[in-house]
Formats: structure tokens, C-alpha cells, sequence
């Protein structure tokens, strides 16, 4: 049978499966087809396990369908950062080059005993470091919307491949935007659970007190499913806590008496119009199914970018030390001594955006600053905090635009790291409180995805999903990127 | 013995470190064994690799606790670790997980006795959790040092072993001290049963910073000397470095703030880093782990559990089994001693005659031989029944001490060589008496002179019943049966 | 301004090394991300504690039970250079 991959959301080869009417080995071909058909233009995949996943596959389909779990048999496709057992995992990086992790991540791990097939993994900025996937040292991933444009970062590939119906979901990581920003430029649902939500065990250090890893789909219900899967405790990780009770499959329409706040801080000059608009509407929408909004001040969220780029890169200075070329990864040849083995190996492994952010994170920390600067970012992380506590006694739940603007164009900020650090500014203080994110996508500017964010306090993961449910109903926002109509022409 | 020159004082303050011996790492399921085939206790966290997170061994929080509170610290209700960055290749994340300013334990104090049996109150700073590094091999060039090989080679088996480090304050002021500090330390870990405490084996290791300075004057510049692998090498190594010190100073020389390293064949310091690589270790909180918030009822539980410390028992076994200061100072001071004497004062019901035996001929056997306790060839229960054979009056003295030879060569118990060699002494009353009457009866002459008060006689008398016995006889037995008969076989009466 | 002397002190601390134009611009870069982030300075935030970890616990806790371990051939697998069991590194310097 022809199997159209866009329509392929998890729920739908659940129910393929479940009821015969296509086999595991079918979908996953289905899919491995339409990167074939795709990759040329978007490349989102840096390693395509295409005889790995039809034998899982093909195992999948051998077993009696009553011995089957609900999820087994379907497709997904993670970050370059996820650590897979006897797979290349490089993050996005030189310096991992031919790094074949000993272990998997417990996210991949929990992915495989669901008896999920796992495509391959996905394209990113090196170390996650980057807002549009330019800083892969590998290649290039372009917005299925508009292959000129960046698809955000760092989890670019993760929200590519599923704009492009490439998979039906993936996982990807989240430090300081890096789900929900992609996931608005390009056009599909992503969520950063709570931090401790789910295992950091195997996902690729950045800054390890801001990481936390989630689920992307072009549907709420899919991300509610895949949330569910990994939202588990892990005692290979102390700051792990597991969702405090199972994610419910959202499917109720109304929001009456869910009181929304509107973050004023986002609403600024910094908006593109375009984005601003498409807010608007949204906040109407939430109105029209019976939500209350207003307007709530978190003045100290203005900090955020500024603390987050101290905490992020002293974190990640001390992270990306172990990448010294002795038990893996990229060695320099020919360096007679220690000290050059290291000093060149680093600086051939690591690309320009991840050697700025260790020379700022060891400045920061060197001696006579750390006080200056990593203490005092601490001290805002204590403020935005309670700024968002001081919001939540008033409101359920927060909104704001999800990124201050569409995609933007390859190339266009590559030269001004700070314009391109801009790019997180309303995304990056619920990493620094620790907060769920959700970004869902809420209509177009110029043809291009917009996002809109919705925050909520610790483990509300069920609440926002409700919320963001009865919206996606509302809208009705097209997920199918016009990737088809565009002549078929290779890129490099 | 060093005598520091007139005019000046050495200030001396211990770094040591402990290696727990708990069954896994700090911070993974590897075991903590030492010897095996490099490579091999291992996992994906201990070797560093990308994506793994430290998971904290429990163990290792309640032996660092114990540990604390040996030493008298406060065990802090809220601590956490820090990261301590810099490059080397025994070091697989780039930084050490430690605690910087929020330590396990503060503020105790350990008092040494020294030899004068004067007490030194030291103060122990701190007392904090870290991971020890992995071993480096240095190969090729001459001798296995870093100065001059060819490469290195790494072997991750130790790398995570939890490790506490004990900081002293600057309150040791000669190598004698330091000695006495470390010498009583580890005794106390031994007691705590925290640690293996082998210094070749590198479980305790000690590194010093050493000042000297005219008292009344502030303190000079410290070096930092740098893993002493014996106690012997500890106070040579201070001694050498003093004495450099001072000669610098004499000779209007600055001391440079730096590490040294003792090198054991020349008996001579020197610098083991420039100072070019000052170190900025760029500490901050340890992201990938939690707070330490222990309970008051935790502590009072892990102090509750605490074996008897050697002071305790040394105080013990001059109450309860009447020892001298000394004996029983010598006998607490090594825990497998200890416990292998106090079994024997059971089993033998004669705590000064086991304390003599412990301290003298075991003792002098385990040395000689350099075995620990629990290697003797000689069990409590064997040695138990040769002192048993000695209080019954069936071995001398002397003779006790040449079948505690033989059993210590042969394996065999007292019994079997005694009756072997016939070595039993006669102690039967009835045969003794038989002997000396007949030997009275043959020698009026002598008897006559000793009842008019001639006593030099009776040696006469014992050594006729030795020759007889071939010496055999009970000293003490054979005086008194001829005191009784020689007093007795008198006409007059 | 960040000195050129202060990009290469902490370049060494973090072992990197940059090519003469890259110091110049890393300068001019590293300058206006401190300048940006020196906005922190201004902030009167005695009292006010340091937030390590957005959510709160304590005393996660393993216990000492031992667990595989990986064999020597897999823990040497990815090494760029090995010698009798060991990884391999160029003399200390």
C-alpha cells in the first residue's frame, strides 16, 4: 500500500499497526523512502540506520500483535547528542568524530525496550551550542518552509526531519531554546519537560544544570506520548526525578476558567510584527475556548540572557574538558608532547561558536572572577525564579511568542554571535528556573512557522498539554511544509 | 633525629588522603580492587566518557563520616562538591569532583602522643570526599620517572576510588611530630575500618606544606612536598626540605612558592613543577550532583556505630587489665594486635602474661618475618595453650620461648613438641619428694650443713636432682619439697 | 577591552590555541559578550541566594553494589592509541 509519511503521526502507525493494516516493516520503509526522496534538500539526518531499523522492524512485525507493547514497531529519530550503543554519535562535533559510545542513553535505552525503531540521529550545532544548526561541523540543515532558511538549533535536525515527514517524532535537547526555537521555525509541536523530568544520563553534556531533553511531533498528542515514554527516574542520574504521574493522551477542548498570563517583557521592540500578530490571534483563540488572559510583569527575565551566557559556557568550559583526545575521539598527529597533544587536538576538534563559549565559561571562572560573574548569575537565577513563582500564584499558565522572530536566513547571523544569542531570549529563562516549555505552532508570518510559547510551573507538563491541545484543535495550523511542490533539486 | 638549627621553627601542616575501601567507586558500580589486569574495573563513567553522571556511593558518605567524627570534626548538615578543573591525563573529565567550601566535616583535632608521652593537639581543618585520579605508567627513559620517558600509559582501574582528604592545620613544627601525627592517624583509620591504610600500596598518602620562619616572625613562604610513600620517607623528606629552607634563607635566598618532590635515592629535594603552570583550578558547584544533608539522627547513628578508637581502648586495658601506661599504648595502637591480645587474655585467663607475649616474642617474630597479624603460622588458640603449659608450670620461661620457636618453624602445637622433645618438666609432687629423700638419705653430710644454717647447700642439693631429671625438674616445686625435707629429715627432731 | 595577553592566558588554562587574526577577533568578540553580560554588575543582589539547581532535593544516594564493567578491548575500543592494555599519551610537557 502507499503510505503518505506526512499523515504517519505516531498515533496514526499505532493504529496502522494495531489494526494490520500496514506492517512495521512498510512504515519504516515508507518513511527511510521519503528521506531518500528529501534528505538532498533538507539533511537533516547525519547517519540514516537504514539496515538497523527495517530489522527491528521486521522483528517487530514477526511477533503476534497481542505480544506487542502500545508504541512497538514505530519510527523515531533522535539527536546527534543522545548517546547510542555501537552507533557513531559525534554531536554535531569534529573532536567525536568515529566516537562509537560503550552505552546508550537512558532515554534511547527506554525508546528501545517501548520496541521503538530508531531511524538514526539527527543533525545539530556542535555541542548544542548554536540557534540554527549552522555550527554542525558536519553539514547544513535547511527549514523545510523555506530551504533558505536556518530550521533553528540547536535541535535543527529534530524539528527538520519532522517538519519534512521524515519521522514522526524525534527527541532532541533543550538548554537555553534548543527544542522550542527550531520547533517554531519550523512549524511542528516541541517541549522542554521540568528539569529532572527526564534522564540527562547519555545525553551529551552542555550545561549540565539547564539541559533537559524532550519530545517533538507535529501533533500534542504524539509529544504527550513520547513525554510519557522517557519521563521515567533514573538512578544513573541524581538530578533526575521521573514524571510525578503519567501523561494522560490530551483530548479535551475547552479551557473555561484557565487563567493565562502574558508575559509583557516579550512584547517589546525586539518582536517582529509579523510574530506579534500571530500571537494576538492566539491569545483571542485561547479566549474564544473559554481562557482568561492578562498581563503579568517578570522584570528580572530581562537578566536571563545575560546569566545564561555565563552559567552556560563556565558549565560547558569544565563539560567539554574531557574531550582531550586519550580514550576517544579526535587526536592531533604528531604532537610530541602532552601539552600539544591537548592544545592542538581542542582546537582542531572544537569549531569557532564552541571555543568562544569555553573562552568566555573559563574567564568567567578563572581566578577573581567567579564571584563577579558565576556567583552573580546564580543570584538573578534565584530572582527569575521568583518572578515566575510570584507570576504562577496569579496565573495557571504563561504565553509568549516562542522566538522574537521567523526563521531566518543561512548565513544572516553567523557573523554577530550576539544578535544570534538573541535568537533565545524568550525561551531561555525557563531553563534557568528550571520550568516546563512548550512551544506549539500557531499560524505563519510571510509563509514562515510561528510559535507561541506555553510555560507552566514544575511537573505541569498535563496541564500545558491540555492547554496546548485544545489551541492546536482551535487552530487548525497546517503542518505539511510545501517541501513537494518544490522542484527536486539536489543541495549539497 | 633532626635537630632544627637555633633561632629557627619549621611550620608544618598534613595533607593526607585515604583511600576508602568500600566495595564500589564514588561514583559508579566498578569494584575497588587493586592489581588487576589494567583496564578492566571500568565503565563508560569512570573513563569519562560524554553523557555519564556521577551517581554517589552511600557508603563512602558514611565511611568519610565516621572518619569526622573520629576526629573530633562537626559533620556538616548541608555540603556539596565542587569541580576542580585542569588537564592531565590520569584525570578523564578534565576536572576532579571534590568539595571546596562546604566540606563534609570541620573543625576537629586528632592528639598524638609523641615520644616524650607528651600530648600535641594538631587541628584538623577539614576533613572532605574526593575522587582519586587513575595510574599513570611513565615508560621508556631511565628510571620510570616523568623527567626523561618516552610516553605514558594510563590504566583506569583506580580512577573514582573514593578518597578523603584530612587537612591538619599548621601545627606540626618537626619531622618527629609529622611522623607521630601520621603513625597515630593511621592507626585510628585502621581502628575505623575505612581504609587498607598500606602506604607503598598508596591507600594513605601524604603530601606536606612546609614553612620555616624565626618565631615571633610571621610565617615564610610554604612549599608544597609532595606524596612520601613511607613513614620513613615523610620524615626524611621534611628533614631535607627544612634544612633546604633554611640554608636558602641564610644565604638572603626567597623560597619560592612551589611543589617539590623528595627523591628517596639522593636523599635530596627538588622541583617537581615550574611555576609557569600556577594552577587557576576555576572551582564551581559540581551541576551533576545533589546537596549532602545529613541528620543529626544519622550521625548520632554512625557514631553510635563506631568501633572502639585506640585511645578508648588504650584506657581499657589499663583499667581492666591492669597494664602500664606503655604496654597498653603499644598494644591499642595496631588494631589486628589488639584483638589478637585480647583473645588471648581470654582464652588464657592471664592478661600481663599474654601482654608480655604479644608485645615480646609474637611481636618479635611477625617483625622479623614482616608479616601482618593476620599472616602468623602461629594462631591464638595455639599460642594460648603453650602460655597455658607455661602457667601450669610445665615449660620454663626459657623453654616456652624455644617451642614458640619451634612451633613457629615446625606449624605444630605446644603439646606434640613438648612431648616430642620430652620436654615436659616434672611437676608430679609425689616423684619429686621420692628423688629428694633418697638424695638426703645418701648425703647426710650436706644435710647436716645446711641445718646449721648453711643455705648455699641446697644448690648442691637442686643441681644433683637437675643432673637426675636432666633438668627437668620445677624449679620452684623441687625448692620447696627440699626446703620441707631437709627441715625435716632433722635428727633432733 | 579584553587584552590580548588576558585571550591567551585563558586560551592556555583551557587548552586552545588561536591563530594570530582569530586573537584579534576573539577579542573584539569575548569584549562585547562581557560588556553584555557585565550588565549583571549593576544588580544589588546581597542577600539574595545562589540558585545551583532549579529543583530542590538532596541525598540521592547509590548503593555500594558492584556492577559489570566493561571488558578491556571494549573500554580501549575507541582510543586513538594504545599500548599493552593501556591508553597511550606523549610524554608529560
Amino acid at each position: 500500500m502507499m503510505l503518505d509519511s506526512h499523515s504517519l503521526t505516531a498515533h496514526e502507525c499505532r493504529r496502522l499497526l494495531a489494526v494490520g493494516e500496514a506492517t512495521s516493516e512498510e512504515i519504516t520503509a515508507a518513511l527511510l523512502d521519503r528521506v531518500k526522496a528529501v534528505e538532498g534538500r533538507v539533511g537533516a539526518f547525519l547517519q540514516v540506520d537504514e539496515e538497523g531499523a527495517l530489522a527491528q522492524a521486521r522483528a517487530v512485525d514477526a511477533k503476534r500483535p497481542e505480544e506487542r507493547s502500545p508504541w512497538e514497531g514505530v519510527p523515531i529519530a533522535v539527536k546527534d547528542i543522545l548517546c547510542t550503543r555501537g552507533v557513531e554519535t559525534t554531536c554535531g562535533s569534529r573532536i567525536l568524530k568515529g566516537y562509537i559510545p560503550p552505552y546508550d542513553a537512558t532515554v534511547v535505552r527506554l525508546l528501545k525496550e517501548a520496541g521503538l525503531v530508531i531511524l538514526g540521529k539527527l543533525n545539530m550545532d556542535e555541542f548544542a551550542m548554536g540557534s540554527s544548526t549552522e555550527n554542525s561541523a558536519y553539514q547544513v540543515t535547511r527549514n523545510p518552509w523555506d530551504l533558505e532558511r536556518v530550521p533553528g538549533g540547536s535541535s535543527g535536525g529534530s524539528a527538520a526531519a519532522v517538519a519534512a515527514g521524515e519521522a514522526p517524532w524525534s527527541l532532541g535537547s533543550d538548554t537555553g531554546g534548543s527544542i522550542r526555537q527550531p520547533a517554531s521555525l519550523c512549524g511542528v509541536v516541541g517541549m522542554k519537560p521540568t528539569y529532572g523530568a527526564v534522564s540527562r544520563w547519555g545525553l551529551i553534556a552542555f550545561a549540565s544544570s539547564l539541559d533537559q531533553v524532550g519530545p517533538f511531533a507535529r501533533t500534542v498528542q504524539d509529544v504527550a506520548a513520547l513525554l510519557d515514554l522517557i519521563g521515567r527516574r533514573d538512578p544513573n542520574d541524581q538530578t533526575s526525578l521521573g514524571l510525578p504521574t503519567p501523561i494522560a493522551v490530551p483530548r479535551g477542548e475547552s479551557l473555561a476558567g484557565r487563567r493565562f498570563g502574558i508575559i509583557k517583557e516579550y512584547l517589546g521592540d525586539t518582536i517582529q510584527p509579523g510574530v506579534r500578530r500571530i500571537f494576538e490571534q492566539a491569545v483571542e483563540a485561547l479566549e474564544a475556548l473559554g481562557g482568561r488572559c492578562c498581563e503579568v510583569s517578570l522584570p528580572s527575565v530581562e537578566r536571563g540572557l545575560a546569566a545564561y551566557y555565563i552559567i552556560a559556557p563556565a558549565e560547558c568550559s569544565a563539560n567539554l574538558a574531557r574531550f582531550d583526545g586519550v580514550r576517544y575521539g579526535h587526536r592531533a598527529h604528531k604532537a610530541e608532547t602532552l601539552h600539544e597533544m591537548y592544545t592542538r587536538t581542542r582546537s582542531e576538534g572544537f569549531g569557532p561558536e564552541v571555543k568562544r563559549r569555553i573562552m568566555i565559561g573559563t574567564y568567567a571562572l578563572s581566578s577573581g572572577y567567579y564571584d563577579a560573574y558565576y556567583a552573580q548569575a546564580q543570584r538573578t537565577r534565584t530572582l527569575i525564579i521568583r518572578d515566575f513563582q510570584k507570576a504562577f500564584a496569579e496565573v495557571d499558565l504563561l504565553i509568549s511568542p516562542t522566538s522574537p522572530t521567523v526563521a531566518f536566513r543561512l548565513g544572516e547571523r553567523t557573523a554577530d554571535p550576539l544578535t544570534m544569542y538573541l535568537s533565545d531570549l524568550c525561551t531561555i529563562p525557563v531553563n534557568l528556573a528550571g520550568l516546563p516549555g512548550l512551544s506549539l505552532p500557531a499560524g505563519f508570518a510571510d509563509g514562515l512557522p510561528v510559535g507561541l510559547q506555553i510555560i507552566g510551573p514544575h511537573f505541569s507538563e498535563q496541564m500545558m498539554l491540555d492547554a496546548a491541545y485544545a489551541l492546536e484543535q482551535r487552530l487548525q495550523v497546517s503542518t505539511r511544509p510545501p517541501l513537494d511542490v518544490t522542484p527536486a533539486k539536489e543541495v549539497g | 633525629m633532626m635537630v632544627t638549627p637555633e633561632g629557627w621553627e619549621a611550620v608544618i601542616g598534613l595533607e593526607i588522603h585515604v583511600q576508602l575501601n568500600t566495595a564500589t567507586k564514588m561514583f559508579c558500580g566498578c569494584p575497588v580492587s587493586f592489581g588487576d589486569v589494567p583496564n578492566t574495573n571500568v565503565c563508560p563513567l569512570c573513563l569519562g566518557h560524554p553523557g555519564t553522571l556521577p551517581a554517589m556511593n552511600e557508603k563512602a558518605i558514611e565511611y568519610a563520616t565516621r572518619i569526622g567524627l573520629a576526629l573530633n570534626c562537626t559533620i556538616s548538615p548541608h555540603s556539596i562538591f565542587h569541580r576542580k578543573n585542569y588537564f592531565y591525563p590520569d584525570l578523564p573529565k578534565g576536572y576532579q569532583i571534590s568539595q571546596y567550601d562546604l566540606p563534609l566535616a570541620v573543625d576537629g583535632h586528632l592528639d598524638v602522643e609523641l615520644e616524650d608521652g607528651s600530648i600535641l593537639r594538631v587541628g584538623v581543618t577539614r576533613a572532605h570526599l574526593e575522587d582519586d585520579a587513575a595510574k599513570l605508567v611513565h615508560a621508556g627513559g631511565v628510571d620510570g620517572r616523568i623527567a626523561g620517558a618516552d610516553y605514558s600509559m594510563v590504566d583506569f582501574n583506580r580512577g573514582g576510588t573514593p578518597l578523603v582528604e584530612i587537612v591538619s592545620e599548621p601545627e606540626i613544627h618537626t619531622p618527629e611530630q609529622a611522623r607521630a601525627y601520621l603513625t597515630q592517624l593511621k592507626s585510628l583509620l585502621e581502628a575505623l575500618e575505612v581504609s587498607d591504610v598500606n602506604m607503598e600500596e598508596g591507600s594513605l598518602r601524604c603530601d606536606a606544606n612546609i614553612s620555616v620562619h624565626r618565631p615571633g616572625t610571621p610565617f615564610g613562604t610554604r612549599t608544597e612536598l609532595k606524596n612520601m610513600n613511607s613513614f620513613r620517607f615523610l620524615q626524611r623528606g621534611l628533614e631535607a626540605e627544612i634544612e633546604r629552607q633554611i640554608s636558602a634563607l641564610e644565604r638572603g635566598e626567597e623560597i619560592v612558592q612551589e611543589t617539590v618532590h623528595f627523591d628517596t635515592g639522593s636523599g635530596k629535594v627538588s622541583t617537581l613543577r615550574s611555576k609557569e603552570e600556577a594552577h587557576d583550578y576555576r572551582y564551581f558547584p559540581e551541576p551533576d550532583m545533589v546537596p549532602i544533608e545529613l541528620s543529626a539522627e544519622y550521625v548520632e547513628k554512625v557514631r553510635a556505630g563506631l568501633p572502639e578508637l585506640p585511645a578508648a581502648r588504650k584506657e581499657r586495658y589499663m583499667r581492666d587489665y591492669g597494664l602500664s601506661p606503655y604496654d597498653a599504648g603499644v598494644l591499642s595502637a595496631n588494631r589486628p594486635l589488639a584483638a589478637f591480645f585480647e583473645r588471648l587474655s581470654t582464652q588464657t585467663g592471664e592478661a600481663k602474661l599474654a601482654a608480655n607475649w604479644v608485645m615480646g616474642d609474637f611481636s618479635g617474630y611477625l617483625n622479623a618475618q614482616g608479616l601482618e597479624v593476620k599472616d602468623s603460622a602461629v594462631s591464638v588458640e595455639a599460642l594460648a595453650e603453650l602460655l597455658g603449659l607455661l602457667a601450669a608450670g610445665t615449660l620454663s620461661g626459657k623453654m616456652a620461648k624455644d617451642v614458640f620457636a619451634a612451633m613457629v618453624e615446625t606449624g605444630k602445637g605446644a603439646p606434640e613438641l613438648v612431648a616430642e622433645r620430652g620436654l615436659g618438666q616434672i611437676s608430679d609432687t609425689g616423684e619429686l619428694e621420692t628423688m629428694v629423700s633418697e638424695l638426703i638419705a645418701a648425703n647426710p653430710g650436706p644435710a647436716e650443713e645446711y641445718r646449721q644454717g648453711r643455705d648455699r647447700v641446697l644448690g648442691f642439693f637442686v643441681g644433683q636432682i637437675m643432673k637426675q631429671t636432666r633438668g627437668q625438674a620445677n624449679p620452684q616445686l623441687l625448692n620447696e619439697l627440699l626446703r620441707k625435707a631437709l627441715a625435716g629429715s632433722s635428727p633432733d627432731n | 577591552m579584553i587584552s590580548r595577553s588576558e585571550v591567551e592566558h585563558v586560551a592556555r588554562l583551557a587548552r586552545l590555541r588561536f591563530e594570530e587574526q582569530e586573537i584579534a577577533l576573539l577579542q573584539q568578540e569575548l569584549s562585547s559578550i562581557i560588556d553584555y553580560i557585565n550588565q549583571l554588575q549593576e544588580l544589588d543582589l546581597t542577600g539574595v541566594p545562589a540558585t545551583a539547581h532549579a529543583v530542590n532535593v538532596v541525598n540521592i544516594f547509590r548503593l555500594d553494589e558492584p556492577r559489570a564493567c566493561l571488558t578491556q578491548e571494549e573500554a580501549l575500543a575507541n582510543a586513538p592509541a594504545t599500548e599493552r592494555g593501556h591508553f597511550l599519551v606523549p610524554r608529560m610537557g
